[in-house]
């Protein structure tokens, strides 16, 4: 039910998020999804890949500072509505959101919406009693 | 104009017979009261009565931060607490201040220096002086306003900071002497100009400037843009605080050292020796009157030379050329003393940040600004932002309670701190002073 997503520290200079994405791509890596969350002074970009511990592996090799961190993809129905009704569950059961990021699958209708939240298995937990559809790590690796 | 003519006009003779047979005492009371200073004569064998000439002095070893360090608080006192009327402190290289003392004659012999300081400028009874060095455990404030009040100045102690109001109490009370560091005056010129405010309108005439490195540049830029005159004085809370040194209004060339209080030399930082005057070296003080806290050839870090000539304004005593760097790596932001040890200090306390660090110094228009790199390593990185803005408050906080000054935090990738073989390079002043 959790998909590990890496973190990497990047300085807000020019060139980093190029030198992220050759590292890994030089590796065969494949990103799945990403998300960059940034500052005057940093920011952090979020990935999802094919082959996590490869990719940590590389990005430290070359000088990241990289993290993992749990996070939940779930699938929200394409029409209006579909985000504030799961949204809405997750209040009720007192959930934060940390972040979110959200991508449109290739095939499907319906998109994939990445969550961090601040209590990941009370979220699932909701989630799950409101029928929401939870993307197991294998899928999203794999998409 | 000279404030103790009698003093300042010395003979040489007779000022270096009034010198030896102050420093003579000096030897004999730290020996029997101090037993730093009894160690450290015993080990270099020497007794206080083999001091019988000046040339003797350098005989004796030398007092350094480290020593006082040591020793603190009150260690190096020569007498009881309840003789000391005033404590002040100013930034040690680590955790722990440096500590001084004053009895009673001290603040008195302070004052007098001050007021000598002030004179030396012209100020005098009817002066309106604007105070605006800091006022607390920073020797400058209170230094400054009892020469201040000896003179018979008015005095306003407004100690440092909200320069609105600083203008507005120019303005209104008509300051005619300013004391405050020589980068905030120009921070002042800035503000003045910016308010619309025509300077000349202001009664300024003379501005004392200390407790930080300038140049002839910035006295020609203080000068005209303030249109009063710019003088350079010299002191550290070891040796008493303002009043070691001061500039005259007449010569303008080299601060007058007050040397029937003080001893000065300058030395080879690496050898030790001492030097001929003119030879640039690390300036070296023994306080022959004090009495609380003296110290015996305490080395300054501040590197300069002594002019023996005499000077167009009649004082007899020696100059020292404007300060012109530091044997140590002590940076000076804002008027305030900062080592980057004490830096290391804050960043070793708090969990998983690695001392990899360097320290940027600017200025932007007259203001120091400083900026400390600290390098992101697992432990610490989060992929949270806010997490991230936490730690980086949170040094910059600390960092601010131990030196009293805010700094940028920047937080940057691991290894992009250059790390160099040996001693590793902690600052980047980019100031052009």
């Amino acid at each position: 039910m959790k998909v590990e997503q890496i973190s990497v520290f990047l300085e807000n200079k020019s060139g980093r998020l190029a030198e992220v994405t050759g590292v890994l791509a030089d590796s065969d890596i494949n990103i799945r999804a990403l998300s960059l969350a940034d500052t005057a002074d940093f920011g952090i970009l979020r990935l999802i890949v094919n082959d996590r511990e490869k990719a940590k592996a590389v990005l430290k090799e070359n000088g990241f500072t990289v993290g993992k961190t749990e996070v939940v993809a779930i699938e929200v129905p394409d029409r209006p509505g579909g985000l504030a009704g799961i949204l809405g569950a997750l209040r009720g059961g007192g959930i934060n959101v940390e972040y979110m990021y959200a991508f449109v699958q290739k095939s499907g209708e319906n998109a994939i919406i990445i969550f961090r939240f601040d209590e990941i298995d009370g979220a699932i937990d909701i989630l799950q009693k409101a029928g929401v559809r939870i993307l197991k790590g294998e899928e999203v690796y794999a998409l | 104009m000279i404030w103790n003519e009698e003093f300042e006009t010395l003979p040489r003779e007779a000022l270096e017979a009034l010198q030896i047979k102050r420093l003579k005492a000096l030897v004999e009371r730290v020996y029997t009261t101090v037993p730093f200073y009894r160690r450290q004569m015993d080990g270099a064998g020497m007794r206080p009565d083999q001091i019988q000439g000046l040339d003797d002095l350098k005989r004796l070893p030398f007092t350094t931060k480290e020593n006082l360090r040591e020793n603190y608080p009150f260690g190096l006192f020569t007498v009881p607490l309840e003789r000391v009327i005033r404590i002040h402190a100013s930034s040690g290289t680590t955790g722990k201040p440096t500590v001084v003392g004053y009895t009673r004659r001290d603040i008195e012999t302070w004052a007098e220096l001050m007021a000598r300081t002030l004179a030396c400028g012209g100020t005098r009874q009817g002066d309106v002086v604007h105070n605006a060095y800091g006022y607390g455990l920073f020797t400058g404030g209170l230094g400054a306003h009892y020469g201040a009040e000896k003179i018979g100045a008015t005095v306003i102690p407004m100690s440092g900071g909200n320069t609105k109001r600083q203008i507005m109490i120019m303005q209104d009370f008509g300051s005619t002497v300013l004391l405050c560091t020589p980068s905030y005056a120009l921070n002042l010129a800035e503000v003045i100009a910016d308010m619309g405010i025509d300077v000349a309108e202001l009664k300024l005439r003379v501005g004392i400037f200390g407790a930080e490195p300038w140049s002839e540049k910035m006295r020609e830029e203080i000068e005209k843009k303030m249109l009063i005159s710019a003088l350079d004085i010299y002191g550290l809370s070891e040796v008493i605080g303002p009043g070691v040194a001061s500039e005259c209004i007449e010569g303008k060339k080299g601060l007058h050292v007050f040397e029937d209080h003080f001893i000065a030399e300058v030395i080879d930082p690496d050898t030790g020796d001492v030097l001929p005057h003119g030879e640039m070296g690390e300036l070296v003080f023994t306080t022959i009157t004090k009495e609380a806290f003296p110290v015996i050839r305490y080395r300054t870090s501040d590197i300069t030379t002594l002019i023996p000539d005499a000077c167009v304004c009649g004082r007899g005593f020696i100059r020292m050329e404007r300060v012109s760097g530091r044997t140590d790596d002590m940076l000076i932001i804002r008027g305030v003393n900062v080592f980057p040890s004490q830096i290391e200090h804050v960043l070793m306390g708090i969990e998983g940040v690695e001392p990899h660090y360097q320290i940027m110094v600017d200025r932007d228009g007259a203001l120091d600004i400083m900026e400390v790199h600290v390098e992101v390593n697992e432990e610490i990185f989060s992929d949270e932002i806010k997490e991230l803005e936490r730690l980086s408050r949170r040094i910059g906080g600390e960092i601010k309670d131990m030196l009293g000054v805010s700094c940028n935090v920047k937080l940057v990738e691991p290894r992009t701190i250059q790390r160099s073989e040996g001693k590793a390079k902690r600052v980047i002043d980019n100031r052009k002073i």
